[in-house]
């Protein structure tokens, strides 16, 4: 003991003279203290700038190289080791210079370390904590900002986040969830609860899982609502909003009875369609809509046509009647010609004169000419 | 340093065996739980017993103090638990079978029936499941199919809970609520003979929307017809005489002028057009 505290003494005065004695110089300094311990400070003896890094030595200028016998002579049970402050049976607490212990310091110095670090509670805006006693008794809630508890064992503290909105998705990505509506049809349907926490200290001591307890709550509550509609009216989202608001008041109302600290902010139904399975009919039906309107569509075009054609004969007939009116005969006959030179100028004519002629009608010729017409056409 | 611990060691080893004896007489009862103290196997009493309306902080919960060895504490939960129940094939009364899949939240209202009855919470919850199932499956089988997909299940819902609170309450436990999470259709045949329900369902809305398309098709241009003959009436009517020279003038053109074959006419002297040929008057 007291030879360590030598040791331990004369280490510090030679640290002090390494403070006092500039390594870079001015160690020719008059009157400056040269090292007289054996502490192997780093003074320098007047040979200039030298390397700090360097060992040092009483004999600058001169490295030595280390021996063997000097390296093993440190390291042996009475080396430094024990100086080092490692365990060992040999270990003792350093003492302060006044010849006391540095052990109430060091243990008040953590201990305020410690109060200071567990009292002190930065609740984040939107996050609130529930301190407890020795994580037993609850004793009360923190709000956000800076708050003070007793320190650690004695104050527990769990913070949570009670203003942001938490969402879970039902069912999880693409799988599929049937449910029966109240026509004993299926549906595929996923949604989405939005939730907070209403009050930490229910959440956290009323329910053993609050969230599987939502999510259970929540899955019951849908299929209830479902069950109320009609296929069509969940899949054409007519019924959509009311099973929205179905699910969040029976949602609230059973996670109030149970005192659970949640409140539901809004169920949203991402996705209804019919099950895979039986999709193709489904599309089918939306085709027959098309199907039916294209059938439409065609017989009001040929309507129009048709409607069109008898507006336009009519307005020619009547126009010609006008005419007709002013001078009827002369019209008629008129039309007549025209409409006679128009055809006779155009067909084979054969005049019969008399009427006790039995005319004798060529029709085999007739009939080759009619054939051959059409050739010379195609030779042109 | 070691006339430190030399001198103080009584006043260490105290100190070590009053920690020892505190630690193990105090036992803390946090605010999710209750503590039963068991004592040779009898539970004696209850550290914070739950009670309904007492806020927490008031409640009981926190540093208790034990005879050290003599008395155990069990840890009982006092909160809100669940009990999930696998999914069942129920029977309803008209013989249909659906798979319902249900849970009951209840809480241990009686930590000491529960050690005494049950022992814990798990040997609790498999005392509770098979009640569970048989009453589900009793109350349910006397309701119609269409009855339990249903949301209004009536009162089975409120005989279940009442039947299973009652066989709950012999172990210390209050059911709050049992409720259907899903009511489905078993895999197999009966989930087939739905889907292709809904498939032929769908097929004759398909098949209905086509036919009235097309009957309002019809029905467009039958009216479209009409229309027409009474613009050709009204027009027409005013002098069937002349709409009879017109329209054979029209017909004439057409037929003689717009025909493929050729045509050959035999007109006789006598015909109107050669009227004026003869060099009548």
């Amino acid at each position: 003991m007291d030879g360590w505290r030598e040791r331990f003494g004369t280490g510090l005065k030679g640290l002090a003279m390494a403070g006092k004695n500039n390594p870079w110089g001015g160690g020719d300094k008059p009157g400056a203290d040269g090292p007289s311990g054996d502490g192997g400070s780093g003074g320098g003896s007047g040979d200039g700038p030298r390397n700090p890094w360097l060992p040092g030595g009483n004999e600058p200028g001169k490295r030595r190289s280390a021996s063997i016998e000097d390296i093993f002579k440190n390291r042996g049970p009475e080396g430094p080791r024990r100086a080092g402050g490692g365990g060992g049976p040999g270990f003792r607490l350093p003492e302060r210079p006044g010849g006391k212990s540095w052990l109430p310091i060091i243990i008040g110095g953590v201990a305020l370390a410690w109060v200071a670090v567990t009292s002190f509670h930065f609740v984040q805006p939107g996050e609130e904590a529930v301190v407890t006693w020795f994580g037993g008794k609850y004793s009360h809630s923190l709000e956000s900002g800076t708050n003070i508890t007793a320190p650690w064992p004695v104050h527990m503290v769990e913070k949570e986040n009670v203003t942001q909105i938490r969402s879970e998705e039902v069912p999880g990505t693409n799988t599929e969830k049937l449910i029966l509506t109240g026509d004993q049809n299926l549906v595929d349907l996923s949604y989405l609860i939005r939730w907070n926490i209403s009050d930490l200290s229910l959440y956290k001591y009323q329910l053993n899982d609050p969230r599987n307890a939502l999510l259970e709550i929540g899955e019951a509550a849908m299929r209830a609502a479902v069950a109320r509609q009609k296929l069509d009216s969940v899949l054409t989202g007519a019924g959509r909003a009311e099973i929205e608001q179905d699910v969040r008041a029976a949602m609230q109302a059973r996670l109030d009875a149970y005192r659970s600290g949640i409140s539901v902010q809004g169920i949203e139904i991402n996705k209804v369609d019919p099950p895979s399975r039986v999709e193709e009919a489904f599309k089918d039906v939306s085709s027959a809509q098309q199907d039916a309107d294209a059938a439409i569509n065609r017989s009001r075009a040929v309507a129009q046509q048709v409607l069109a054609r008898a507006q336009g004969d009519a307005r020619e007939f009547n126009d010609i009647y006008a005419e007709y009116r002013l001078a009827p005969e002369v019209t008629r006959r008129r039309l007549y010609y025209e409409t006679m030179e128009q055809i006779l100028s155009k067909t084979d004519k054969t005049i019969v004169e008399g009427g006790n002629v039995t005319p004798y009608l060529p029709l085999p010729e007739l009939r080759r000419r009619a054939q051959q017409a059409p050739q010379p056409q195609q030779g042109e | 340093m070691t006339n430190v611990f030399q001198n103080y060691k009584a006043f260490l080893i105290a100190g070590v065996v009053a920690v020892v004896a505190l630690l193990s007489s105090v036992v803390i009862v946090p605010e999710t739980h209750q503590g039963v103290v068991v004592q040779a196997g009898k539970p004696v009493r209850v550290i914070n017993q739950f009670r309904p309306d007492v806020p927490y902080g008031q409640t009981g919960a926190g540093i208790e103090l034990r005879v050290p060895f003599l008395e155990q504490v069990q840890m009982i939960d006092r909160r809100v638990l669940d009990l999930d129940m696998e999914r069942q094939q129920v029977l309803s009364n008209d013989q249909q079978r659906l798979q319902v899949d249900a849970y009951a939240r209840y809480r241990i209202i009686d930590p000491v029936k529960l050690v005494e009855r049950a022992g814990t919470e798990r040997q609790l919850e498999a005392q509770l499941l098979p009640i569970l199932t048989s009453v589900l499956r009793q109350e349910l089988g006397r309701v119609p199919f269409s009855a339990l997909i249903n949301a209004e299940r009536g009162t089975a819902m409120v005989n279940i809970t009442r039947t299973l609170d009652a066989q709950a309450r012999n172990y210390g436990a209050q059911v709050l609520d049992v409720r259907i999470k899903a009511a489905d259709l078993p895999e197999g045949r009966p989930l087939d003979a739905a889907f292709t329900r809904m498939q032929t369902d769908r097929e004759e809305e398909a098949t209905t929307i086509r036919a009235a398309g097309q009957r309002d098709a019809q029905i467009i241009q039958a009216e479209a017809q009409a229309e027409a003959a009474r613009i050709y009436a009204d027009a027409y009517g005013k002098d069937p005489q002349f709409y009879d020279f017109y329209r054979a003038m029209q017909s004439y053109r057409k037929t003689f002028l717009q025909g493929e074959g050729e045509s050959t006419m035999v007109l006789s002297e006598d015909s109107e057009y050669f009227r004026q040929f003869k060099g009548q008057r």
